[in-house]
Parts: C-alpha cells; sequence; structure tokens
C-alpha cells in the first residue's frame, strides 16, 4: 500500500504554519492556517481543498520538511474535490497513456539523461554541454513510458501517480542505469520528494539538470564569454519540490555572467505561469491566470529584463508569447548556457 | 523486382498524394516539383511518381519508356521531402532512386540515361569528352597540382568542362589564390565525383567511381576538400564514407566566408545594384547550407533581394538528378529553370547570383531563350566577389 | 491517330495531352475507397476557351468529359464512370483580378487554395479567404462546387455562399457568366439577378466553372485557437449555442477521436480567435469562457484545456497515415447542430463494429444553423481487406446518416444514389429537366447525380 508520509505532529507542533499563510494566493493568518490544516489532517472539508491553485509552494515553504501540498492534494481526491473540471482530469489521465508500443531498451553506461515527457525538445541539449550524455526517452511516441506522472498533482489524482509511477520506475531500471539527470524539475521532484514521500523505491540516483549544467559550466570555465544579460527567471511550480537545488539557479547566472534582476516575484515569492490555473473551475480563474501573467510579466519588465529564463517547457508554452509580446526574449536554460560557451543557438 | 524485393515497401503505399510536395515552404503555388511545374500532369508529381512505382512493382502497369522518362524527370531536388508531412518523407528521394536502381539492373532506361552513365564509365565525365582534357579550366591559372597541400580544390565534371562553369570555376581559384590558403587542384587526374550517378540509381558504377576516387586522394594524402559544386559537396560528404571515404568537405562559399577580409576586392561599387541568389538543391536543402553564399553576397555591397520562393522552399532549376544532361525537364517555358529566371527577373534584381556550375549553365540558358540577356546576368558568387567592392 | 485524341492535342497542346497507360492509371485513382475507373484521355487545358472546344468536341463525338480539380474530394467524384476525356483543370490558376476595397478576388477555378492563401498573404494580408479542412492542393473551384466549407463557416457559411459571380463552360460548350459579371459591371454581386443556381453541388455534371469572384474576409493579425473540452455528448450542441450567441470565434470545431487517447470519449472544441490585439482577444475569449461558458467550468462538465495555440495548416492528410496505410475517406454529412451527440454515437459503434479506430468531427456552419459533420475511416491501401472495411463502414454510415435526418455531404455515387431515393419527386424530376436541358447528349460528368 502506498501511503504518503506525514507527520501530524510536526504539524501540532509548528508555529508558523508558513505553509498556508505564505501562500500568495490563499489570505489566512497563523491560527486560521493552523485550522484549515487541522481540518486537512483530519480529513474534514476546508476551503483550502477548493482554492488551492496547485501550486506546490507550500512544499518548499512548510518549514517542517513536512508534504502539505501531497497532503492536499490527496485530501481532494478523497473529498472529490478537484481544481480541474472532470472532462479535463480525465483529458490529461488518458493523455499519460501509452500507446505506441513499449520503447526499445537498452542498458546504458554512464551518466543518462532523462528526457520525461518532453522528447520533442532533444534538440535543446546539443553542443559541448550534453557531450557524452547517454538520452532517454528520445521519440515522442514513446514517451509517456518515462513520464513521471506528477503532472496530476494538478488534477487531484495521487491515485494515478501511484498507480503509475512504480511502472515508469521499472522502465527506468531495465536500462540498468545508476545516475539520471532529469531535464526537467517535476522528474526529479517525483523520484527526490515525492516517491521518498509516498515510500517508493527508486533504484537509481536523481540529479538536477541545474546541477550537471553548473559543474558542467565549471569544467568549461575558459570557454565561457560573460553574456552581460539582464534576466529574470520563471521558477515553475515543481521547483518548489526541490528547493535545496534552486540555487543552481543563481549560481549559474553568476558563472555565465548574467544579472539575475531583483523583483518582486522571485525566488520563494515566484508567480505561477498561469497554466495550471486556467483551466480551474473555480469561478474566475481564467482571468486570475491572464492576471498573474500580466503582473508577472510587468514585474520583469520594471526590473530590466532582457530574458526570460526557462527551465520549464509548460511555463514556456504559456508564457512564451505573451513574455516575446512585450519584448522579453523567453529561452530555455540550456540555451542560454550554450550562449555563454559560445555556441549558436536555434 | 516485385514489390516483396523492393527496399521501400513497407512505405511506398503510403503516400496519400494529398500533394502537399508540389507546393514550396510558403504555398506560393503547385509548382515547387520541377517536374510537376514542366508537365502539369498528375504523373509527373512526386505522388503520381510513387504510385506508378508501385504500380510498375506490382505488375499493375507495364514498364514503358514513358514510364522511365516520368521516374528520371524527378530532379532529386528534396521539395518533397521538406513538404511531405507524412513521417516516411526523409525516404521519399530515396525511393525514387530505388525504383532507378530497378530500371539500371533490368537494363530499361532512357537513352539519355543510358548515355550519361556509358560517359562516366569511359571518360569520366558526362559529355563524354576526353579525360585529357579536364585541366583546360586551370589553363593561365597559377594553381599547383596537389601535392600535399591543406586543401584539394576539386571542381567537378560542369567546372572543368563547361566553358561557362569554367569561368566560375576560374572564379573561385582565383579568390583561394588570393586568400593564400594552401591547395592544389588534381588537373587531368581529377575524377567525376559520382553523385548524378547515385541520383540516376547506377550502384555499382557509384561504388566504383567513390572507390577509385578515395584511393587516390588517400594516397595522396587528402584529408580536406573545397568544392566548386554543391554536388560534388553532396558526394564527399554523404556518399563517400559510405565507401569508407571520410574527407572534411568545404563547399568553396564555406571557405571564403570566413576569409573575406582576404580577398578583399578593388572592383566596381555595387551602388545599390540589386542582386537576387537562388539556392542550389545540394547546397540547400541537401545539406542546409543556406547561409554562407548570403554571407559572401551581403559583403559585396550589393542589395540582396530574395526570390519568394528561397531557401528551403527554393525551386530547383531543374538540373539535378542528371537532368542538366539528359534534360527530361527542358524544352517548354514551363521549364523549371525558365520559370525560375522569370522569378528572378520578377524581383527587379539586375544579378542572378548562383553558388553552383549546374544551376549557373541551366539558368543562364533559359535566360537567353527568355530574351532576357539585357536585363538580367547570371553569376557565380566568386565572379560577383571579383567584380565588386567590398 | 486517335481523332479525339489529335482534336484534344490541337486545343490543349501535345504535351498537355495523354492516353498513355501511366496517366491513364494515375487518373484512373481516387484517393479514397473507389475502385479505379481509366479515362481514355487525360487533357490539361489552360483556358475557358479550351475548356469549350473539348466541350464542343465531346458534344460531337459524344465522349464524356469530367472535370477534375485537386482530385481530393475522396469520394471518387472525378472518376470518369463512363470513361472519355478526364479533364485536369490545375493548370488554369490566374489570378485575375483583386479588389481590395469590395472584398472579392477573381480567380480561375483550377488555382489551389495554398497558392491564393500565400497570394493573399502577400498581397493583401489584412484579407483572407475561407480556406477548406482539406490540403492546400484543393482547388478554390472543386471546393465550390461540392460545396465545401471552410475556416471562416461559422461567420459566413458555406464556401459555396462565398461566390460573387461565375463563369461556366455549358455542356454544349457555350461560356456563362453569371451575376453582376454577366451584364459587364465588376465582379462584386450575384444578386440581384435571376438565380440561375444550376451548377453548385452537382459534382460538375451540370458544367465546368472556370472563373469566380470570391468573397474576401478581414484578417485580423493575432489568429489563435482555444479548446474546451466536456465529456457528455450531450452537452456540446449547448456549447455551440452558447459560442454562437456569444458571435466572437472564428471558426468551430467539435472532434472525438479514439487516438490519441486524450480526445477519447471526449469531445474537444477548437475555438479559432482572432484579434488586431491583445485587447480585442482579451474582450472575446472574456465573452466565451467567463461569461457563455463560466457555469459549465464552474459545474465541472466542461473546461479550458488550452488557449492561444498557433493555428496550423490543416494537414488532414495525416489521418491518412494512422494505419501506416496512406488512405482513408470519410463521410461528409449535413446536420442540425442538435443531432451531435447522436451522430457521435452512432459514429462509433459504426466504428467499433468494423474495427476501426473512431475519428468523428464537425463543423459548425453559420450561427449553428447547420454542422458539416465528419465520419473518417483509415485504411492501408496495401491491404484491400482494410480497404474493403473502411467501404462498408463508409456505405453503412451513409445509410446512418439519413436515418438520423441528415443530408449527405458531396456523396459518392453509392450515397447519392440513397439520396436520390428519399427525394420528393417533384424536385428529382426538375434535377432530371435541368440535366437534359443542359447537357442533351449526357456528356458532362455523367453517373453523378443521375435520375433514373
Amino acid at each position: 500500500m502506498i501511503e504518503l508520509d506525514f507527520n501530524e505532529k510536526k504539524c501540532l507542533a509548528c508555529k508558523t504554519h508558513d505553509c498556508l499563510t505564505k501562500c500568495q494566493y490563499l489570505d489566512l493568518d497563523k491560527d486560521a492556517a493552523g485550522m484549515e490544516m487541522q481540518k486537512i489532517i483530519k480529513g474534514e472539508d476546508s476551503h483550502v481543498l477548493h482554492d488551492c491553485v496547485t501550486c506546490y509552494a507550500c512544499e518548499e515553504y512548510c518549514p517542517m520538511g513536512n508534504h502539505p501540498f501531497y497532503l492536499i492534494v490527496s485530501r481532494q481526491e478523497a473529498l472529490g474535490i478537484t481544481p480541474l473540471p472532470e472532462p479535463l482530469i480525465k483529458r490529461g489521465v488518458q493523455m499519460g497513456i501509452p500507446f505506441r508500443g513499449d520503447p526499445e531498451i537498452e542498458e546504458v553506461q554512464g551518466p543518462v539523461l532523462n528526457m520525461g515527457a518532453f522528447s520533442d525538445l532533444t534538440h535543446l541539449i546539443q553542443g559541448k554541454l550534453f557531450e557524452g550524455l547517454t538520452l532517454i526517452s528520445t521519440d515522442p511516441r514513446k514517451m509517456f513510458h518515462y513520464f513521471c506522472q506528477l503532472m496530476y498533482l494538478h488534477y487531484g489524482r495521487i491515485s494515478v501517480i501511484n498507480e503509475r509511477l512504480g511502472k515508469i520506475i521499472q522502465t527506468f531500471a531495465f536500462h540498468n542505469v545508476n545516475q539520471v539527470i532529469h531535464f526537467h524539475d517535476e522528474c526529479y521532484g517525483a523520484y527526490t520528494s515525492y516517491a521518498p514521500a509516498f515510500g517508493i523505491h527508486v533504484p537509481f540516483q536523481s540529479v538536477h539538470f541545474f546541477e550537471y549544467l553548473y559543474h558542467r559550466l565549471t569544467t568549461l570555465k575558459n570557454d565561457i564569454q560573460p553574456l552581460n544579460f539582464k534576466v529574470a527567471y520563471q521558477r515553475p511550480c515543481s521547483s518548489r519540490l526541490s528547493s535545496d537545488k534552486y540555487a543552481f539557479v543563481d549560481k549559474i547566472f553568476e558563472l555565465i555572467g548574467v544579472e539575475h534582476v531583483e523583483r518582486k516575484y522571485k525566488h520563494e515569492n515566484a508567480l505561477c505561469c498561469g497554466g495550471s490555473i486556467l483551466g480551474q473551475k473555480r469561478a474566475g480563474s481564467r482571468a486570475l491566470a491572464m492576471e498573474l501573467q500580466r503582473k508577472n510579466i510587468q514585474d520583469m519588465k520594471q526590473a530590466g529584463a532582457e530574458f526570460c529564463v526557462f527551465n520549464c517547457p509548460a511555463c514556456m508554452l504559456t508564457m512564451g508569447k505573451p513574455v516575446a509580446e512585450n519584448q522579453i526574449q523567453p529561452i530555455f536554460m540550456s540555451d542560454l548556457c550554450r550562449m555563454a560557451v559560445g555556441e549558436k543557438i536555434t | 523486382m516485385s514489390l516483396a524485393e523492393y527496399k521501400y515497401q513497407d512505405i511506398i503505399h503510403r503516400c496519400f498524394r494529398c500533394g502537399y510536395c508540389k507546393f514550396p515552404t510558403d504555398w506560393d503555388d503547385v509548382t515547387n516539383c520541377p517536374a510537376y511545374a514542366r508537365y502539369r500532369l498528375e504523373s509527373y508529381s512526386t505522388g503520381g511518381r510513387l504510385w506508378l512505382i508501385r504500380a510498375w512493382l506490382t505488375g499493375e502497369i507495364q514498364w514503358s519508356q514513358h514510364l522511365a522518362e516520368i521516374v528520371y524527370s524527378c530532379a532529386a531536388c528534396k521539395n518533397c521531402v521538406e513538404k511531405c508531412p507524412l513521417s516516411f518523407h526523409n525516404d521519399i528521394v530515396n525511393m525514387i532512386i530505388a525504383a532507378k536502381n530497378e530500371m539500371v539492373e533490368l537494363g530499361l532506361l532512357p537513352a539519355p540515361v543510358k548515355k550519361f552513365l556509358q560517359n562516366i564509365q569511359l571518360h569520366g565525365n558526362p559529355y563524354g569528352l576526353p579525360a585529357k582534357r579536364r585541366k583546360a579550366w586551370m589553363d593561365g591559372l597559377n594553381i599547383e597540382s596537389y601535392h600535399g597541400q591543406e586543401y584539394l580544390y576539386y571542381v567537378g565534371c560542369e567546372g572543368a568542362y563547361d566553358t561557362r562553369a569554367q569561368l566560375a570555376a576560374r572564379a573561385v581559384a582565383t579568390l583561394l589564390l588570393k586568400t593564400g590558403i594552401s591547395f592544389g587542384a588534381l588537373g587531368n587526374d581529377e575524377a567525376c565525383d559520382g553523385n548524378e550517378v547515385e541520383m540516376l540509381g547506377e550502384d555499382g558504377l557509384v561504388e566504383l567511381v567513390a572507390e577509385k576516387n578515395i584511393k587516390n586522394f588517400q594516397k595522396l594524402g587528402i584529408k580536406k576538400i573545397i568544392t566548386l559544386s554543391p554536388h560534388a559537396y553532396n558526394a564527399f560528404k554523404n556518399i563517400y564514407p559510405r565507401f569508407g571515404g571520410e574527407f572534411k568537405v568545404f563547399h568553396y562559399t564555406q571557405v571564403l566566408q570566413d576569409l573575406l577580409d582576404r580577398i578583399k576586392q578593388d572592383g566596381q561599387s555595387a551602388q545599390g545594384a540589386k542582386v537576387t541568389y537562388h539556392d542550389p538543391c545540394f547546397l540547400g536543402r541537401w545539406n542546409s547550407e543556406y547561409e554562407a553564399p548570403r554571407t559572401l553576397l551581403k559583403a559585396t555591397g550589393f542589395q540582396l533581394i530574395e526570390m519568394p520562393r528561397n531557401k528551403r522552399g527554393a525551386l530547383c532549376c531543374g538540373g539535378g538528378g542528371g537532368n542538366f544532361v539528359t534534360d527530361f525537364l527542358g524544352g517548354s517555358e514551363e521549364s523549371p529553370a525558365r520559370i525560375r529566371v522569370r522569378e528572378a527577373h520578377a524581383t527587379g534584381a539586375t544579378i542572378l547570383a548562383v553558388a553552383c556550375p549546374n544551376c549557373l549553365t541551366m539558368l543562364e540558358d533559359a535566360v537567353k531563350v527568355e530574351g532576357l540577356e539585357e536585363e538580367l546576368m547570371v553569376k557565380d558568387i566568386a565572379e560577383i566577389l571579383i567584380e565588386s567592392k567590398q | 491517330m486517335d481523332p479525339i485524341y489529335r482534336a484534344l492535342a490541337e486545343i490543349v497542346g501535345e504535351e498537355y495531352v495523354s492516353d498513355q497507360p501511366e496517366e491513364l492509371f494515375t487518373y484512373s485513382k481516387d484517393l479514397g475507397t473507389s475502385e479505379p475507373i481509366q479515362p481514355d484521355y487525360v487533357a490539361a487545358p489552360k483556358t475557358a476557351e479550351q475548356v469549350s472546344r473539348i466541350v464542343r468536341m465531346a458534344n460531337q463525338k459524344k465522349v464524356p468529359v469530367v472535370p477534375l480539380g485537386g482530385g481530393i474530394s475522396l469520394a471518387g467524384l472525378a472518376l470518369p464512370l463512363r470513361g472519355g476525356i478526364t479533364l485536369d483543370l490545375k493548370r488554369m490558376d490566374g489570378i485575375i483580378e483583386l479588389n481590395e476595397k469590395s472584398r472579392y478576388i477573381v480567380v480561375e477555378a483550377g488555382i489551389s487554395h495554398g497558392k491564393l492563401t500565400s497570394y493573399l498573404h502577400r498581397h493583401a494580408p489584412h484579407l483572407m479567404h475561407s480556406e477548406p479542412g482539406a490540403p492546400p492542393a484543393a482547388t478554390i473551384g472543386g471546393n465550390v462546387v461540392i460545396h465545401g466549407q471552410g475556416d471562416l463557416a461559422h461567420p459566413y457559411g458555406f464556401n459555396s455562399d462565398m461566390i460573387n459571380g461565375m463563369e461556366v463552360v455549358l455542356p454544349t460548350g457555350e461560356i456563362c457568366r453569371f451575376g453582376s459579371c454577366a451584364i459587364g459591371s465588376g465582379w462584386y454581386t450575384l444578386h440581384p439577378l435571376p438565380d440561375l443556381g444550376l451548377f453548385l453541388g452537382w459534382s460538375g455534371s451540370t458544367g465546368i466553372l472556370t472563373k469566380i469572384s470570391l468573397r474576401l474576409f478581414p484578417c485580423k493579425k493575432i489568429r489563435e485557437m482555444d479548446i474546451f473540452v466536456v465529456e457528455d455528448e450531450e452537452l456540446v450542441p449547448d456549447i455551440l449555442y452558447e459560442l454562437t450567441h456569444a458571435g466572437m470565434a472564428e471558426d468551430l470545431v467539435a472532434w472525438s477521436q479514439e487516438i490519441p487517447p486524450y480526445g477519447n470519449r471526449l469531445h474537444h472544441i477548437n475555438i479559432n480567435i482572432t484579434g488586431d490585439s491583445r485587447e480585442e482577444m482579451e474582450f472575446k475569449r472574456h465573452l466565451m469562457f467567463d461569461i457563455r461558458l463560466a457555469r459549465y467550468i464552474q459545474d465541472g462538465v466542461g473546461g479550458i484545456a488550452a488557449v492561444s495555440q498557433d493555428i496550423e495548416r490543416p494537414q488532414i492528410s495525416k489521418s491518412a497515415d494512422w494505419k501506416k496505410g496512406g488512405g482513408f475517406e470519410y463521410v461528409g454529412s449535413i446536420m442540425p447542430v442538435s443531432a451531435y451527440p447522436e451522430c457521435y454515437r452512432r459514429g462509433m459503434e459504426i466504428s467499433i463494429r468494423h474495427h476501426i479506430p473512431y475519428t468523428i468531427l464537425g463543423r459548425v456552419i453559420g450561427s449553428a444553423h447547420g454542422m458539416m459533420f465528419s465520419y473518417s475511416y483509415a485504411f492501408n491501401r496495401a491491404d484491400p481487406e482494410t480497404v474493403r472495411q473502411a467501404r462498408e463502414a463508409l456505405h453503412e454510415t451513409d445509410h446512418m446518416v439519413l436515418e438520423i435526418g441528415g443530408t449527405i455531404w458531396k456523396p459518392a455515387v453509392y450515397g447519392q444514389q440513397l439520396v436520390m431515393e428519399r427525394m420528393d419527386p417533384n424536385t428529382l424530376q426538375l434535377m432530371k429537366k435541368v440535366k437534359t436541358l443542359l447537357d442533351p447528349n449526357n456528356i458532362m460528368n455523367p453517373g453523378n447525380w443521375e435520375v433514373n
């Protein structure tokens, strides 16, 4: 039985209830936050379950190392309080079904870069930063065999993750991998945060993409030409599952000579791209998503950002176009790093 | 051969004949397949050709001279590969070449193709001219024979024999001399590169030609090759590795773009004159080099105006797949070369720049037939560089 | 030499006529499931005068003439059912007049949709025509004579409703003009002259369309697609009613398909929205999603799956390769929007019965005045058994469409017979009279819409 390891005692002992008081989308003081968390722990209805925009941030805010967000999603599912309309949930759940046959499994030697469900982005993984890596999940027809499933945290469907994640881990195991660098934060979060929280065994070690990039850039230090850009970073929700690795964003920026502009929605205060809020059934969700985007981009502009750096392809999909329309160039972190080592990006 | 033995039996039926392959990248017209543009009957479209090939393999239709001409009218320009939305698109030209392989095997070839291949076999060039006249293009130029220099400058059959293309070969050589790089040429020891032989489906001869050249190149210690022709560039780059020939290959525009400061000319100032550029298929669609020629042209001070169909969407001159000699696409107002020069003329440019000796001769002939000699000159980029002031 | 071949060569030039097995084979094949039928000759005329001369000659020789556009109707409408001359009209592809301020363009009927799109993009980027879901090689003439619909169907109706004038070569060879162009004025209207609507929907059996004046419509700078999803098919007509009430969309297409799985048993409604500014786009989205569709979202029965997707040119031919077999055909039917749920259920049943993954799609015509519904069946061209299965499914679908009160769109001969069996006898007789009057020798695409 896969079950969330949530320590109620920690929650009771918590003095801040940062999980909810820091939430940018809810307005709760410490006492109210404590009461709502108690309701949630007990499996009772709470307005938090209805109003949660599923930004993952409480996983990071929790000072006790507990898992408030996983708990919220578990309860949403148990109580039938799903953030999204049913057809979107069905659509999302069906999207992750592999339907074009099994992937070709080859045993791999050395470090592996897992593209997850972004096989069509292998053009980003080019040049000397990625030399010597073996890529897995490079065939878009087979990519759902490597899909980490955490997307269903937005869908109130812990059960789907728990049902499928074991099989996905098995696919990695068939490759006989020891160490896997994950292209997306979400995959990294799945194997280093979610799986341990639910007691799911992961037979390989995971490396955060930015940590890999940072170390690779250090070995190529002589090739780096400082870019001297002013950049904003669009921090994705899944980064909240690996906040210990978030520091690599600034470490990379420093290494490649770009200025991470000071702005309101930075670091812990990062705003959701709006992609997961847009379709939620709570009244005004679409307008909220648009408003968040507007505020976020305005903030970047005011701070003088010339580039908006992305890691999450979903954020890029949601915000790339509006960012560009505001004369800020959207760019993937990997491309920015490639530019720094003198490579042309397409 | 039956369908069961055909290498592409699993995919040839998958062409839907939807007609995307007729268009350039921006849907300008259905005439971007050179053979379809010339004949405008569905049998000459890529889809029509694939369906006919399959019908021949299944015995639904019999081989005929006409069928062979339809198959050989394919200029291997890869426009279809570029435009087809289906997953097998990369194999479309291969499917056509495989049918040509079969016709070669059976000896069922149109006379001009037979002659082309015989000439290569006997004389080392498709024109049937003596091998000892191959070095004629070098006359009066101070070009060394190859003896271990850094680069081999390979001109190919058109550059060596065709009087017009010889001028382009000489212009490139003149510029290379000016750069001061170390290079030599093979003169009479040069032999056909075999690119068109491959496109015409004569596998055995490709092997013979490639192996002979590779042996010769290796004996001479050649490691880097600069080609005049994109066709030779393609052969050395993409065909020769199959036979163990690994060389660093450059089209001359790629070499010159990095050495622009060394070839500064003191020719005439462009004074805003307009030039348009025709992308050769074997540099563009086959090898994705679109920028080097443009970089050179921009350095000349001419105003570069693009034709509506350019880069990945360029219309082929109709000379590929041996058609510069076999000429299955000539003889009409709608011959691709004539359509192309009309398109170039319509841009208002006075010079049509090319980077391929094959395109050079095809398009210059078309300019004459169209009666546009006074208004539009076809020139190789090297010639333009020599004449202009940078 | 064969006198017909000689006459054709004399009219269109030797290069553009053939009686060789290779061309006869090529033109014998439709892309759908129809059995091949060979013409005796293929000719590609360049002008209406050449078409006229060919038709006059054909009357003398009593040989059928079959006009062909892009050849991608999939329903075998340009197969020479009684042999004769297939006329490939794609060389007649000129652009004659663009009148920007009056928003029309006069073209030769054999021009491709792709070419027209590209021309407008270059010369009048603020104007557009209605592009069908077909590949860009589909011709303007071919599309209007079968009452095609395109991506402006919701605001402006069928493509054949967007005609300002036409030139037709009659089955007896006369060249006739209709609309304001017939009185020597510009090609700006088909009305208010006496109605002679004798050519559209006849699959080329009453004449050959050679020129056409097409209405053009505003083309906005920003063009994007949003997607709304419901699970309950009964809700689709309601959602479309709400969306057409808002009147903010440029195209509305509802679809459901088994593969890929995310579309299975769900109904996606693609909503094309266009605007000249972000404010205009947001205003339109606000009206549609925050006002008209808000209750479906809040009730959790419908949701916005995506916004601001780039609109890609239809690549419908990809559906031909689902079975890695290069073929598909569909039954198109014109239905009331209210019939969507039944169309979906019955269509899916047929697919399941014939072991074909189901694909069902409906495009809204007008303000939900109708819907072009298509049931697609993919097959493997190399496997006759799958072709047979698809053909049977198509025939079954023809019956089903009529049974549930629909009308078959661009029916193949099989469907035409079913339609005519149900047709009001007086109407049927009028069709017969019109055909006999216009085409006394029955040479024009005979076998199509033939009243016995």
